[in-house]
């Protein structure tokens, strides 16, 4: 499912004194398939950006084409959209209600009019892949911890079968270990159900390990958008923005200054390992 | 003297059934004993569940103990007619500022904590000058507190506690949701209460680069401490760390990674310029 933003831009509250021009003339084609992360400072239209992929939000001026198809165009039918694009907001976990993770997860289904079969099918599915345990299928979800909660909710979002997942910073709140399993969890689906994946994160380290494009917004713009590699290539001026590149970045810059011949592409732990002892030889 | 003292300090979360009969009993404090001495920056680790917020929520006075006492500033937080003055001398900052900001305009909100306690209208508005000064906020003061970023609002939230002129500040998680600079500000301002203003601090937190500087660290399990030490200490521990669903700073992983690569590198590095340091010895 290809989609493409077209000269977006967005005002909130336009026409009053507390206007504010949260994107500006956003262009970007995201492809099939993709796994993308989305950085910015807060305040800087990531939030606002994602809500227009699945139609929260109208673009004030611009256009969006999804599948080739404008989503603006009157008979356009939204609600297709939305079972295609499947949005998993900050602390999901916050939103869990029914009373048991099970009915949680069938939920969206439900929603789309599916049958109860064809339902449970789906939340069994869903669960599964997000390797949640069984014996914790048909009990409440309040006393799960934060990542199992986490899971719950993410498989809510894929029940509903969606071709694009974005996310919101799935891992904020996590403890190290929870937010590595999510991550490799969101990485393993990207690449067994072939769904695009967009990640909104502040943990440079993470978006460098898993995606293979960054977008960096500042201020309502797209700053930066390339590879991993040739972004943080950039870190000095992502720190002007309120960013930071992977801590690896910088070290390897050190090493380099110091007149040891590292890679400065580098930006995991292990790659960065690797290009020490090769310049230590 | 000890601000902060537990011992064998236990609670019990018990729900019940619509008829009052105990459903469930979860141990979230399992015996902690536990001593902070006035001024020193500790830092709490442990995975999520591991009971690091109950035990903050103690020395706040927002849980009582089941068993076994605390003392906060040498009142036992048990006896009711303490609980006011337990949490004037600790005040608590948590992960979310927009749960913490009530005011319309910065200097309201952190004037809020010491009008309520019935401070002098002259000595609020000091409060309020030296407060917003010491997170570096004096700028924002006439401000509205939602146009702000992240990092200044909690900084706001933390000057909200500074005029209540708290002995301790408890932080639960307060980066959690910020961004990369917000994470810095936030930080650097605990530190500075910690060195100018002599604030004990307790950091709770899940980024173990910002646990680097403290003085001391203990890590929570099942509601019991199992490990403490220095940083240093901690820190060289790494696969008993990733065991406990933990994880050691990037420059302490990147060095064990040499190590593991047969480089010889010595352990307890923590930062990226002891790293630097010890590559450029063996390249010698």
């Amino acid at each position: 499912m290809s989609i493409i933003l077209d000269k977006i831009n967005y005002c909130y509250s336009p026409d009053t004194a507390y206007q504010i021009q949260a994107l500006k003339d956003i262009n970007l084609t995201i492809d099939d398939g993709e796994f993308i992360g989305i950085i910015g400072h807060t305040g800087s239209g990531k939030s606002t950006l994602i809500q227009h992929l699945n139609g929260l939000l109208k673009a004030t001026s611009g256009h969006i084409y999804v599948n080739g198809q404008d989503i603006y165009d009157e008979d356009y039918d939204m609600r297709d959209l939305r079972n295609h694009v499947g949005m998993v907001f900050q602390y999901p976990d916050h939103q869990l209600f029914e009373t048991t993770n099970f009915e949680d997860v069938c939920f969206g289904p439900k929603n789309q009019g599916l049958d109860r079969q064809t339902v449970e099918l789906r939340a069994y599915e869903a669960l599964r892949s997000v390797k949640f345990p069984e014996d914790l299928y048909y009990q409440p979800p309040f006393d799960l911890s934060g990542g199992q909660k986490r899971r719950v909710a993410i498989a809510g979002v894929l029940a509903m079968k969606p071709q694009v997942l974005i996310l919101d910073e799935p891992t904020a709140g996590l403890d190290p270990a929870g937010r590595d399993e999510i991550l490799d969890l969101i990485a393993n689906m990207h690449k067994e159900l072939g769904i695009t994946v967009i990640l909104v994160s502040h943990s440079m380290e993470d978006v460098a390990k898993y995606v293979d494009r960054i977008i960096v917004m500042n201020q309502g713009s797209v700053m930066y958008d390339g590879v991993p590699k040739e972004v943080f290539h950039h870190y000095q001026e992502l720190e002007e923005v309120g960013l930071a590149a992977p801590q690896v970045t910088y070290l390897m810059h050190e090493l380099r200054s110091q007149g040891l011949e590292v890679d400065l592409d580098a930006t995991t732990v292990e790659e960065a390992a690797e290009s020490i002892v090769k310049a230590l030889k | 003297m000890s601000i902060i003292k537990a011992k064998q300090l236990v609670h019990e979360f018990i729900r019940r059934d619509e008829e009052g009969n105990v459903e469930s009993i979860t141990t979230a404090l399992d015996h902690v004993d536990l001593k902070v001495k006035q001024g020193q920056f500790i830092a709490i680790l442990g995975h999520n569940g591991s009971g690091k917020s109950t035990l903050a929520k103690h020395i706040n006075a927002l849980l009582a103990p089941s068993e076994g006492s605390l003392w906060v500033d040498g009142m036992d937080v048990s006896e009711e007619e303490n609980v006011l003055s337990v949490r004037q001398s600790a005040g608590m900052v948590f992960q979310n500022p927009d749960n913490q900001i009530i005011a319309s305009v910065v200097e309201e909100d952190v004037g809020f904590g010491p009008e309520n306690i019935g401070v002098p209208t002259d000595e609020i508005w000091e409060r309020v000058n030296y407060s917003l000064k010491s997170v570096g906020m004096t700028k924002y003061r006439n401000h509205s507190p939602n146009k702000l970023s992240g990092g200044q609002k909690q900084r706001v939230a933390i000057a909200g506690v500074v005029a209540m002129e708290p002995k301790c500040i408890v932080f639960d998680e307060p980066t959690a949701m910020l961004d990369p600079n917000g994470r810095k500000e936030v930080i650097a301002t605990a530190h500075e209460l910690n060195r100018k203003k002599g604030v004990t601090i307790l950091l709770i937190t899940h980024y173990m680069e910002e646990v680097v500087d403290a003085d001391y660290v203990y890590v929570m399990e099942k509601g019991n401490i199992i490990m403490e030490g220095t940083p240093r200490e901690i820190f060289s521990r790494v696969a008993e760390l990733k065991q406990h669903r933990l994880d050691v700073p990037q420059a302490t992983l990147v060095a064990e990674e040499l190590r593991k690569k047969g480089v010889r590198i010595p352990a307890g590095i923590l930062t990226r310029e002891e790293l630097v340091e010890a590559i450029l010895k063996v390249k010698k």
